[in-house]
């Protein structure tokens, strides 16, 4: 088995792992780690598609390997603008369910910050 | 067995168990400290696989500033309450939701072992037009010439979500400064590793954007380094978030993809295509796009770090 092989399994793995987490996982920001090992799982098969396509004297295809590195910058700005969500619900409401019809614990609350001047 | 064959089983094995302990653990803490190091470890998996700029890449980007990220948001969220017992999934959904990602990864599995031989590529034409380009690291080529449209769109991503985080200030902050302020002891161990490694850093960035035409290496890469360092000294408390209603800000952010757009757009009067460089200029206009996007990245990684502004201009 070839590392490109074995990597590409292991891929696939890491793949069905992160949407486990992603379907799963209550809490919001167990969600953004879940869907970034997704996204991982997604460019290392991009990664062994592009080490497949080793020609020319180049250890891989470079077009995927340009693709992944764009694809990874990309993600770490969804990832920011994510967690700037989250705890922005937090802030507004101390908590941080995305379930609208969860009960309401007014007790438990932190104060809500004074209203926007 | 090779020795390198075997190495590899082991970095896949721990690849695998760090992805199931970032989505196991119990402590929030725990999983995103498990996915730092998931994310180095995969940058070795990029090394294995040939692909050096990728590595770069995931150790600045995917495990070392998602990894900051996602610490100061755990660090945040720590005082938010349980989820409520009618929010955890039931015995029913975890198993099928299992069984689903089972399937999907088996289907996966099976798709890369059946993937056709040999394998379709592009590296032979990447290679014959390298020389037009004038570059010698083809990823690089690929990012600035072949598919600088790709580049261009992702460059325009970069400040969009900064808006995005930026647009998430409360009123009554808005043009004040991101993120917390940071009070460290000026005379301690962080305020003298901040001073020490950040001349360090700064020309360890800049030399790997000049080194990307020809290496592994570029201005993502690069830029990650030289934002990095402007985080380890702001946390170090010797320096601090500009307020974002400072106009030189907003140019340092923008100039970047403004040059960028603007030599694609050039390239109708010329060549006669968007983004199309004329013969023979091909380096010195990748290095001015380069040039000016380095600091517009670097700026944009670390304010999307520093979050929101959460002080008044003068706080």
């Amino acid at each position: 088995m070839s590392a490109a092989t074995l990597f590409g399994v292991c891929s696939a793995a890491l793949v069905g792992l992160g949407l486990y987490g992603l379907i799963i996982h209550p809490q919001p920001l167990r969600k953004i780690l879940a869907f970034n090992l997704l996204g991982s799982g997604v460019f290392l098969l991009f990664g062994v598609i592009a080490r497949r396509g080793a020609a020319s004297g180049l250890g891989g295809d470079p077009v995927p390997q340009a693709l992944v590195i764009t694809g990874i910058v990309v993600a770490f700005s969804a990832t920011a603008l994510a967690v700037a969500l989250l705890l922005r619900l937090f802030h507004e409401t101390g908590r941080t369910t995305l379930n609208a019809d969860a009960p309401k614990n007014s007790s438990d609350n932190p104060p809500r910050k004074s209203p926007d001047s | 067995m090779t020795i390198a064959s075997a190495l590899y089983i082991g970095l896949a094995v721990l690849v695998l168990a760090l992805a199931s302990w970032t989505i196991f653990a119990q402590d929030d803490y725990a999983a995103i400290v498990g996915f730092v190091t998931y994310g180095l470890l995969l940058s070795l998996v990029w090394v294995s696989l040939s692909s050096h700029d990728i590595a770069l890449t995931e150790a600045a980007i995917g495990g070392g500033v998602t990894g900051v990220l996602l610490l100061g948001a755990g660090a945040r969220l720590r005082g938010a309450r349980e989820p409520t017992g009618l929010e955890r999934p039931g015995i029913a959904r975890r198993v099928s939701a299992a069984a689903l990602c089972t399937l999907i990864s088996v289907g996966l599995a099976l798709t890369v072992l059946i993937l056709p031989e040999p394998a379709p590529t592009l590296a032979p034409s990447a290679t014959a037009n390298l020389a037009a380009t004038q570059m010698g690291n083809p990823v690089s080529a690929v990012l600035l010439a072949y598919r600088a449209l790709d580049t261009l769109l992702e460059s325009a991503v970069l400040p969009l979500a900064l808006i995005g985080v930026w647009s998430l200030a409360s009123d009554r902050f808005w043009g004040g400064r991101p993120g917390l302020q940071y009070h460290a002891d000026r005379e301690g161990v962080l305020a003298f590793l901040a001073q020490l490694l950040s001349p360090f850093g700064v020309l360890m960035g800049i030399y790997m954007v000049w080194i990307g035409a020809d290496h592994p290496g570029g201005k993502f890469q690069g830029g990650t380094i030289l934002a990095a360092m402007w985080i380890l000294t702001r946390m170090a408390g010797i320096t601090d978030t500009p307020p974002i209603s400072r106009r030189w800000l907003r140019i340092v952010l923008i100039t970047g993809p403004a040059v960028f757009l603007a030599i694609g757009l050039a390239g109708f009067a010329i060549p006669g295509t968007f983004l199309a460089y004329p013969a023979g200029f091909a380096k010195p206009i990748i290095l001015i796009i380069e040039a000016a996007m380095t600091p517009s990245i670097a700026a944009t990684l670390a304010l999307l770090l520093a979050g929101p502004p959460e002080r008044k201009p003068n706080g």
